[in-house]
């Protein structure tokens, strides 16, 4: 293929964005399972700890994004696996476009399709923990940020395992202990939030992570990827 | 000097190299070890504030410097086996991670024992080293987990490296935000940093310790790489011309 009719960086990465959200629609449960997980496991805490309202509000930013880290780290297995099953993921390393640039349309897809659920949904389970109003801006605002930091470490773990039998439960293990800085700052900016404290540290470690995410991750996945798919 | 380091690289010659080294380790080791022990439980006056609970530290502090250590080592030699495609390298890192787990496991344990007294009770969220040094554990776990479950050496090694480097961006960040969580958690904070200097007859044998345990630490890498290495080469020609040599 000569220069001038290869295709440009942004047609690659639009086309694998477009083939990732198409072939997610066809499979709407893959969507919605996270999510009713989420919903799932934030009724769980109420239930076991009891009702009294002073508790669920102690208790609630940190329940709200424990419960999105699960629900994220559920979908992350899936991240690669339709790909590696059906040789399209010999496909992807194949191409002329750089397999990150690659990477990193398969992550924002990700993150359209499992992450941004769960900050729309959020709200829902936020009332039921008496959230006050400003607050669930504040905690919609880390978990966006958060999410996409999810998905794009969960792109890495997912392309370590992609080809192992064992791996969702092994996908927890490499990515849970990475994860904590994202939960502790998400987390506790929520709560700093309900407590009218002082919140803007905590977004911008938050925002800074994810740029962090964004521009060394991509090459990992794919170095990951090269080596799953030997 | 550089001709030393590539004749390093090549499995038998290392293996050759690393026995003539692991007994000097070993002994200097346990010598250290020997003398931090003695003059560190005996001989070293009783903290003024803690008594003798305060003795634990000629392990805690040993063994948290090395867990860190140990995960260095093994970040580093994985980059070295991805950048340079070194299989000693990765069999360095191979062998560095369950000893720093270990010695993880072992900071964990003594400063809960030393908790015990001092805080009252065994474990303490709100202490930000103890915190970050569990998470640590746990990225041994999944860096040894990762390793366990992919058959094949050479993917395991190149997919357990890029682990090594990404747990290795990330620890920086996790020491960082376990602080920040803690520094909000808590109003007074237990343990005072500095504090008042420490006595000589109680620092020699920490530094003591601390050396001595390194040594004993590198012995015992020597001594699982040398094992790692054999299991890798077994093939090899020269494994099997050393082990029918020795056993003729």
């Amino acid at each position: 293929m000569s220069a001038a009719n290869r295709p440009t960086l942004v047609a690659g990465l639009v086309a694998i964005l477009r083939r990732d959200l198409l072939l997610a629609f066809k499979r709407p449960g893959d969507v919605l399972n996270p999510l009713f997980f989420f919903a799932i496991v934030s009724t769980l805490f109420p239930l076991a700890i009891g009702p009294a309202p002073e508790q669920l509000v102690a208790i609630g930013p940190g329940v709200v994004w424990v419960a999105a880290l699960l629900a994220m780290l559920i979908s992350m297995n899936g991240m690669f696996l339709g790909d590696f099953e059906d040789g399209s993921l010999d496909q992807l390393i194949l191409s002329p476009q750089p397999l990150p640039l690659l990477a990193l349309g398969k992550t924002i897809t990700h993150w359209l399709v499992s992450g941004l659920p769960l900050v729309l949904v959020s709200p829902l389970i936020a009332v039921t923990y008496q959230m006050p109003f400003d607050t669930i801006g504040v905690m919609m605002a880390t978990l966006s940020l958060g999410t996409i930091s999810l998905s794009l470490l969960g792109s890495v773990g997912a392309a370590l395992t992609v080809g192992l039998n064992r791996g969702s439960a092994l996908l927890s293990l490499l990515v849970l202990p990475l994860a904590m800085p994202i939960l502790i700052f998400g987390a506790r900016t929520v709560a700093l939030a309900a407590s009218n404290d002082v919140v803007s540290a905590g977004i911008y470690f938050l925002a800074a992570y994810c740029v962090l995410g964004l521009s060394l991750a991509p090459f990992a996945t794919a170095a990951a990827l090269r080596i799953s798919n030997e | 000097m550089w001709t030393f380091f590539h004749k390093l690289a090549s499995p038998p010659h290392f293996y050759d190299i690393s026995a003539r080294f692991i007994p000097w380790f070993a002994v200097l080791g346990l010598l250290l070890i020997g003398y931090g022990t003695v003059a560190g439980l005996f001989f070293a006056p009783a903290d003024y504030q803690q008594g003798d609970a305060f003795r634990i530290i000629y392990v805690h502090v040993p063994a948290a410097y090395l867990s860190m250590m140990a995960y260095s080592i093994m970040a580093v030699s994985a980059a070295i086996g991805l950048i340079w495609r070194m299989k000693l390298a990765h069999a360095v890192a191979a062998g560095a991670a369950p000893l720093g787990a270990w010695f993880t496991f072992l900071a964990l344990a003594t400063g809960s024992i030393w908790g015990r007294p001092m805080w009252g009770t065994w474990w303490e969220w709100g202490d930000p080293r103890l915190t970050s040094e569990l998470i640590m554990l746990f990225l041994y776990f999944g860096y040894m987990a990762l390793r366990a479950a992919i058959d094949d050496t050479t993917k395991a090694d190149k997919a357990s490296a890029v682990l090594a480097l990404v747990g290795a961006v990330n620890i920086p960040i996790i020491h960082f935000s376990v602080e920040w969580w803690s520094s909000l958690h808590q109003g007074p904070t237990l343990v005072r940093e500095g504090g008042p200097a420490i006595e000589p007859a109680m620092l020699y044998p920490l530094l003591a310790m601390i050396f001595g345990f390194t040594f004993f630490f590198g012995a015992l890498l020597l001594a699982r790489v040398r094992t790692e290495v054999l299991s890798r080469e077994h093939r090899a020609r020269w494994v099997r011309n050393m082990m029918m040599g020795e056993s003729a």
